[in-house]
C-alpha cells in the first residue's frame, strides 16, 4: 500500500518523534499508544473570550480503544479533532504548539502530501450532520470510490467489488441501489451508516467522529453506535469519539476526557470518570444528567383542563400540473389525537422527529388550524373559534419554544419582548412593564434586562426570558416545546429545575414536549408516546417506564444512550 | 465594531462613498458652477477639450460638455433614486404580503412577479416611455415597473423564512396581528438587505435610465448623460469627447454606488463578511 | 419510469407552466395598446394623410375597434396566437414576417455572447476565488467592478473609436460587407469579423456579471460542510476545487444565466442600434424613430416568447447538473 510509505524524515523530525514517543510511553505503559496529543496549543483569533481554543491538551489513543472527549459546546473538544487532521477552520483558529504524533510521525510537521495520505488513509473522519457533509450533487458510490481511488491504485472493477462491500458491512440495504443514489435520497441514518462506510473504506488506524449521531434520532442512534462499535473491533481502529452526551459516554467509551474552556480538566478509564468522578466539573456535569427513573408521582386532580379529541391534521403537497407534476404527498402529522391534560399536571408528548408531536403542540396554541377533532379548554372547544373568538382564550394557553436564538425578535428589547402580550390584552403600559420586571425576577433574571436585546444574553438566559414573555400573560396552561434540547447539559438541568420550581408556584398545567426520554422521565406526570402522527401509548411515566405495553415505546426505552450507567448510578444512590 | 467601523474596513467603500460625494456635490451645485442653461449654445461647436475655455469641450451646436454634465449628474440621481425608492415600495408590500401569507395570496403575487421577470425589462422600459411620451415621470415610473420584481423576490424570501420563526409564532400566541407582526417585527430584520439591494439599484436605475436617453427617450427639456452621448454618437469621427466624458461620467457614478452598496452589505451582515 | 419518460414528462409540464406567462404577457400587450394615444385606425388615417370623420369611423366598425373592450382582448388574443402581430405601415409587411426575419441575426448575436459570458465569466471566477486576494484576484475583481458599472452603448462606441476608426481592425457597423457578394466560408468569415465588436461589447457587462457570481458563489461553497469531508477524505486539493465545489458553485451561476436572458435581449437592442445589427433591436429601434407602435409590440412578443424559451433549456440544464430537481 502506498499508503504506508514514510518520507525520509529530517534528523529533527526523526528525534521529535522520537522524544514524543518517549514521552507517550511513560504516559501509557500499559498499552502501546499509537496517536499522541503532546502540549497541543490551539489559538483563537484576538477579541475572543479566551486566548485558546484548544489550550495545552494532551492525551494519548491505543489501538483498538474507544475514547470519549466529552464537552459542553465551546469546549475545544471538536476542534482537538480537527487539529489531528489538519482541518483547523484557518484562518481564525489555527495551529500553535503542541505535538501530534501518529506512529512516531510529527502530523504538524509532515508536508501537505503526506498529511492528504494520512487523511482518509490512516485517519478518518465522520461528522455530526451527514446531510451537509456529504456532496449533494454526487452519487454515493462516487464519493466513497474516490476515497479509493485518491490512496491506491485499484482497477474501477476492483473498488466498485469493495464499495459493495463497505455498504453491506455498514448494514445498509440493497448496496448497488444506494450505489447510485445521491445523498437527498437516503434517510439520516442511512447516510451516516455511508459516511461510516466511506470513512472505514481504507482500514483506517484511527476513526474521529465527530458527534455522528447528534443529529439522529434516538433509535437510529442506537443502532450507529452498535455499528461503529461493531465495526471497530473487527477492524481493530481506535476511535476518537467526540460527544456532549455522557448517556453516549457511558455506552461506547473505554476511557473518558472531558473538556472545559479548552483545557482537559480529567481523562480516565469510562468506569472512574462516569462513576468516581474527581474534578468537581465532571461531577457537576455527571450529576446534570437526569436519571432514568421517574421523580415521585404527586398527587393529580382528575379534573381535565384542555382535551384534545380526535384531532387530525395533514400535510399536503404536489398534486398539480395536470398529473404532471410531483407526486402528491400526504403527511399524517396528527392523526385522530386523543390526549388529555388535568389540572396542575405535566403531560409529556414524546416522540422522534417527524413524529407530529411538534405539530400537535402548535395545533394546541392555534398557531396551526386543525382538519378536524377538538381541542377543549374547560369545556370550550378552541376550533370552532375565529381570531377574535380566539382572543380571550389567547393569555390561557402560552407556549415556550425550543431555539433560544430564533425565538425572541433579535430587533426588539427584552422589555418590549415581555410587555407587548399583556398591551395587546388591554393592560396599560406601566401595569405591563411592572409585571415584566417581576416576571423577570421570577425566572431568575435581573430586572436591569429589562432594557437590553437578546443577543447579550446567553442560551440559558434567553430561554428564561421566553418563558417570562408566556408567564406575563398569567396562562394556565403552558405548551413547551422542547425547551430544553438545545441547551447543554448543565444549563439544561438549571432551566428544567426554573420550570417545575414556577409550575409549583403558579400551578400551571404543562404538556411538555421532548425527544428525551430522560428529561420526560423528570419533568412529567403522564407521557402519550406518538409515532407518524399517532399516539401509540399512554400513561403514568412511573408505569410506562416499568413496563411499556407498546414494541415502540419499549424500543425508545431500550434506545435511550447510557441505561446501565443510569440503573447503577440511582442503585448506588 | 461600529456600522462606520465596519463600513470602514471595506476600503473600497470609502472610496466608492468619496467619488459618490464629489457627485452629488457638483449636481448640488451644477447651478452656481454653470448658471447658464446646459442647452444654450454657448461658444464655438466641436471644440476639443480644454480648447475656448471648455473643460471637456463642446459639442456639434456648441454647447459645453462640461455644463451638460454637471447638469446631467441632477438628473441621474434624481431619477435613480425616485426610481429606486417607488421601486423597493412595491417591491417591499408585494413581497411581504405573498412571502407573510403564503397559500394562493403567494401563488398570484408570485405569477404576477414571475411574468414581470419574464418580460425582456428593458424593452419594456422602452414601450412605457414610447406609449406615454417621454418625460421624467414617464421614465421613472418605467424604471420602477421593471425593477421592482427583484426586490418584491427578496422580501419574500426574508419574509417566508421569518414567518416560521419562533418569536413571530410567539407573537401570534400572544394574539398580534398580522399587519402588526409584519410591519413591527419582521420588517425592522429585513431591512439590511433591502437596504443593500436598494442602492445596487439605483446603480442599475441610471444605467437604465442613461440608456433609455441615448436611444432618444429622455426629457427632452431635460439634458442628461445618455442624452449627450446619443447626441454625439454622429460626430463620434471627429468629436470623440462629446461621448466619451458623459460616458466616464455615468461609469463613475455607478461605480461609486456600487462600491458603496457592497459597503453597506458588509457593515450590514458582519457575519457574512467573515465567512469569506 | 425510464429517466427519458420522465424527462420528457417534466419538459411537457414546464410547457404548460410557460402558457398562463405567454397569455399574461399577450394582455399586458393589449393594455400598453389600449394605454396609447390613438388607435389603429387613428395611425392608419395619419399614414393616409387625411381622412373624414365617418370614413375613420366605417373603419373602426371594420377592424372591430367599437367592440367592447373583452370583446377586442377575445380578438386580439385569437390573432396573437395564430401569430398574427399585425401590419407594419411603414414597412409595408406584416409585422410577423418583419420580426422573423431579424430573429436569426439576434439570435446569432444571443448565443455567441452567452458563450462567451458565461463561459469566461466561470473561467475568471474560478480564478479569482482559487487565488483569493492576490494581485490575480485582484485585477479580476476589478475589471469585473468597472464592466459591471460601464453602460452598454458607451463601451460600443469607445470600441468603435478605438478598433474601427483609430486601429480599423473590426468594421463600423453592420452585420457582413453585403458588396463583396461572398458566399461560403467566406461569407461566415465575413459574418465573425462583423460579430466580434457587437458580441465583446453586449458580453462585457455579463462577463462581469458571471464572474462576480462565481467567485462569491465558489467562496460559499468553499466553507461548506461537504468540503471539510472531501478534506477529511485525503482528495488533492485540485479534485476538491474541481469536481466538489465547482459543480455546486455552478448552480446559481445557470440558475442566473437564466434570469438575465430578458435584459440581454434589451442590452441587444442597444448594442445593435450601436452596430447597426439588422436584428430585432435594431428593428426596434427604427420601430421607435418611426412611432410604429404596432412593430414595436411584435417585437416585444416575440422577444419575451425567446425568454420564455431559453428559460425552458435553462430548466433542463440546470435539472441535469442539480439531482435535488424532482424532475418526476
Amino acid at each position: 500500500m502506498s499508503t504506508n510509505k514514510r518520507p525520509e524524515g529530517s534528523v529533527t523530525q526523526g528525534s521529535a518523534a522520537h522524544h514524543a514517543a518517549n514521552t507517550a510511553a511513560k504516559q501509557n505503559q500499559a498499552r502501546p499508544t499509537f496517536l499522541t496529543i503532546d502540549q497541543l496549543h490551539v489559538q483563537l483569533p484576538t477579541g475572543s473570550e479566551r486566548s485558546y481554543a484548544v489550550d495545552d491538551v494532551s492525551y494519548s489513543l491505543a489501538p483498538q480503544e474507544i475514547l470519549c472527549l466529552v464537552g459542553e459546546s465551546g469546549s475545544g473538544k471538536s476542534l482537538t479533532a480537527r487539529a489531528i487532521m489538519g482541518l483547523l477552520p484557518e484562518p481564525y483558529v489555527h495551529y500553535e504548539k503542541g505535538k501530534i504524533v501518529f506512529q512516531g510521525e510529527d502530523l504538524t510537521k509532515v508536508t501537505p502530501e503526506r498529511m492528504r495520505q494520512v487523511r482518509g488513509g490512516e485517519i478518518s473522519m465522520i461528522f455530526q450532520e451527514p446531510m451537509t457533509a456529504l456532496n449533494p450533487v454526487m452519487r454515493i458510490g462516487d464519493q466513497i470510490d474516490e476515497v479509493i481511488r485518491f490512496h491506491e491504485k485499484q482497477s474501477r472493477r476492483e473498488r466498485r467489488a469493495r464499495a459493495l462491500n463497505l455498504l453491506d458491512d455498514v448494514h445498509l440495504p440493497d448496496p448497488p441501489r444506494i450505489m447510485s443514489a445521491y445523498p437527498h435520497e437516503l434517510s439520516g441514518g442511512q447516510r451516516q451508516r455511508a459516511m461510516i462506510a466511506m470513512a472505514l473504506a481504507l482500514e483506517p488506524k484511527v476513526l474521529i467522529a465527530d458527534e455522528p449521531t447528534t443529529a439522529l434520532d434516538v433509535t437510529t442512534q442506537a443502532q450507529i453506535l452498535r455499528l461503529i462499535k461493531e465495526l471497530q473491533a473487527s477492524h481493530d481502529t481506535g476511535v476518537l469519539f467526540i460527544t456532549h452526551d455522557f448517556g453516549v459516554v457511558a455506552d461506547i467509551a473505554d476511557r473518558v476526557a472531558v473538556m472545559q474552556h479548552g483545557k482537559i480538566v480529567e481523562i480516565g478509564t469510562v468506569d472512574k470518570v462516569l462513576n468516581a468522578p474527581e474534578h468537581p466539573y465532571t461531577q457537576a456535569l455527571t450529576n446534570a444528567v437526569p436519571s432514568l427513573i421517574p421523580r415521585a408521582v404527586k398527587a393529580v386532580n382528575e379534573k381535565p383542563i384542555l382535551q384534545v379529541n380526535e384531532l387530525v391534521k395533514t400535510y399536503r403537497s404536489g398534486n398539480r400540473w395536470f398529473g404532471l407534476g410531483k407526486t402528491p404527498k400526504q403527511v399524517h402529522a396528527c392523526d385522530h389525537v386523543n390526549v388529555s391534560l388535568n389540572e396542575g399536571e405535566t403531560l409529556g408528548i414524546v416522540g422522534e422527529s417527524g413524529s407530529g408531536k411538534s405539530t400537535l403542540a402548535r395545533c394546541i396554541v392555534r398557531l396551526h388550524s386543525s382538519d378536524s377533532g377538538e381541542i377543549r379548554y374547560r369545556g370550550t372547544d378552541l376550533c370552532t373559534l375565529d381570531r377574535a373568538g380566539m382572543r380571550p382564550y389567547r393569555s390561557k394557553i402560552q407556549m415556550v419554544f425550543q431555539d433560544p436564538y430564533a425565538s425572541l425578535n433579535p430587533r426588539a428589547t427584552v422589555g418590549r419582548i415581555i410587555t407587548e402580550g399583556p398591551i395587546i390584552l388591554g393592560e396599560t403600559r406601566t401595569a405591563a412593564e411592572s409585571r415584566a420586571r417581576e416576571m423577570l425576577e421570577l425566572v431568575g433574571l435581573d430586572s436591569r434586562a429589562y432594557e437590553r436585546y437578546p443577543h447579550e444574553f446567553s442560551g440559558g438566559q434567553r430561554q428564561r426570558i421566553g418563558l417570562a414573555r408566556a408567564l406575563a400573560l398569567k396562562p394556565e396552561i403552558l405548551v413547551a416545546d422542547e425547551p430544553v434540547s438545545a441547551l447543554d447539559v448543565s444549563i439544561q438541568a438549571q432551566v428544567l429545575d426554573l420550570l417545575a420550581d414556577i409550575r409549583e408556584r403558579l400551578r400551571l398545567s404543562m404538556v411538555f414536549i421532548t425527544h428525551d426520554l430522560r428529561v420526560a422521565a423528570q419533568v412529567c406526570d403522564r407521557i402519550a408516546v406518538m409515532r407518524l402522527g399517532k399516539v401509540v401509548e399512554q400513561g403514568p411515566t412511573a408505569q410506562l417506564f416499568e413496563q411499556a405495553n407498546h414494541p415502540y415505546t419499549q424500543e425508545l426505552l431500550d434506545a435511550v444512550p447510557g441505561r446501565e450507567w443510569s440503573r447503577m448510578r440511582s442503585q448506588s444512590q | 465594531m461600529s456600522f462606520w467601523g465596519r463600513f470602514c474596513r471595506n476600503r473600497s467603500a470609502v472610496v466608492g462613498l468619496f467619488i459618490l460625494a464629489l457627485v452629488i456635490l457638483i449636481a448640488a451645485t451644477a447651478g452656481l458652477l454653470f448658471p447658464e442653461d446646459p442647452f444654450k449654445l454657448v461658444g464655438r461647436s466641436m471644440s476639443a477639450p480644454g480648447e475656448n475655455g471648455f473643460l471637456f469641450g463642446s459639442d456639434t451646436l456648441g454647447r459645453d460638455v462640461a455644463a451638460g454634465m454637471a447638469h446631467g449628474a441632477r438628473v441621474s440621481l434624481l431619477i435613480g433614486l425616485l426610481a429606486t425608492s417607488v421601486a423597493v415600495s412595491l417591491g417591499v408590500l408585494l413581497g411581504a404580503m405573498a412571502g407573510y401569507f403564503g397559500g394562493w395570496i403567494d401563488d398570484v403575487l408570485m405569477r404576477f412577479t414571475e411574468m414581470f421577470q419574464t418580460i425582456p425589462s428593458f424593452i419594456f422600459a422602452i414601450l412605457i416611455v414610447a406609449i406615454m411620451k417621454p418625460s421624467i415621470q414617464s421614465v421613472i415610473i418605467a424604471i420602477a415597473v421593471v425593477s421592482w420584481p427583484a426586490v418584491a423576490r427578496l422580501v419574500r424570501g426574508e419574509f417566508m423564512a421569518m414567518r416560521n420563526r419562533e418569536f413571530v409564532q410567539a407573537c401570534h400566541i400572544i394574539g398580534m396581528s398580522d399587519w402588526r407582526i409584519m410591519i413591527r417585527e419582521i420588517l425592522p430584520n429585513c431591512v439590511s438587505p433591502i437596504i443593500v439591494t436598494g442602492s445596487l439599484m439605483v446603480a442599475t436605475a441610471i444605467l437604465i435610465e442613461s440608456g433609455l436617453a441615448f436611444l432618444g427617450l429622455g426629457d427632452p427639456n431635460i439634458i442628461s448623460w445618455g442624452f449627450q452621448i446619443g447626441a454625439g454618437r454622429t460626430v463620434l469621427r471627429s468629436a470623440w469627447w462629446v461621448c466619451t466624458f458623459p460616458g466616464i461620467a455615468i461609469m463613475l457614478t455607478v461605480l461609486a454606488i456600487n462600491l458603496v452598496g457592497e459597503g453597506l452589505n458588509d457593515a450590514l451582515n458582519p457575519r457574512l463578511r467573515e465567512r469569506t | 419510469m425510464s429517466q427519458t419518460a420522465q424527462r420528457s414528462r417534466y419538459v411537457l409540464k414546464r410547457l404548460l407552466q410557460a402558457v398562463p406567462v405567454v397569455l399574461a404577457i399577450i394582455v399586458v400587450n393589449f393594455f400598453l395598446l389600449q394605454l396609447a394615444e390613438g388607435d389603429a385606425v387613428d395611425v392608419l388615417a395619419g399614414e393616409a394623410g387625411s381622412a373624414t370623420p365617418e370614413y375613420m369611423e366605417q373603419l373602426r366598425e371594420k377592424f372591430g375597434l367599437d367592440k367592447p373592450l373583452p370583446v377586442q382582448l377575445g380578438v386580439y388574443m385569437k390573432n396573437m396566437l395564430t401569430f398574427d402581430l399585425g401590419y407594419s405601415f411603414r414597412h409595408d409587411m406584416p409585422v410577423s414576417k418583419l420580426v422573423l426575419d431579424r430573429l436569426v441575426p439576434t439570435l446569432l448575436l444571443m448565443v455567441s455572447t452567452i458563450t462567451l459570458a458565461v463561459g469566461f465569466g466561470i473561467v475568471l471566477g474560478l480564478l479569482a476565488a482559487s487565488s483569493l486576494n492576490t494581485w490575480r484576484d485582484n485585477v479580476i475583481s476589478v475589471f469585473a467592478l468597472i464592466s459591471y458599472a460601464t453602460p452598454l452603448f458607451w463601451v460600443g462606441l469607445m470600441m468603435i473609436v478605438v478598433f474601427s476608426l483609430k486601429l480599423r481592425w473590426f468594421p463600423t457597423s453592420g452585420m457582413e460587407n453585403v458588396a463583396m457578394f461572398y458566399e461560403g466560408w467566406d461569407r461566415v468569415k465575413d459574418i465573425a469579423h462583423h460579430l466580434v465588436m457587437p458580441t465583446l461589447t453586449l458580453s462585457l457587462f455579463y462577463l462581469a456579471l458571471y464572474t462576480r457570481l462565481m467567485r462569491a458563489s465558489m467562496l460559499e461553497q468553499s466553507s461548506m460542510d461537504y468540503v471539510t469531508t472531501a478534506r477529511a477524505k485525503g482528495l488533492t486539493e485540485r479534485r476538491i476545487v474541481f469536481v466538489h465545489i465547482l459543480r455546486n458553485a455552478l448552480l446559481p451561476v445557470v440558475t442566473m444565466a437564466g434570469v438575465q436572458v430578458g435584459s440581454l435581449i434589451g442590452g441587444s437592442v442597444i448594442v445593435e442600434s450601436v452596430f447597426a445589427w439588422p436584428g430585432l433591436g435594431m428593428l426596434a429601434f427604427e420601430a421607435l424613430f418611426a412611432r410604429d407602435l404596432n412593430l414595436l409590440l411584435g417585437i416585444f412578443l416575440l422577444s419575451a416568447l425567446l425568454v420564455v424559451a431559453i428559460n425552458l433549456v435553462v430548466d433542463l440544464v440546470y435539472s441535469f447538473l442539480d439531482p435535488r430537481i424532482e424532475v418526476g
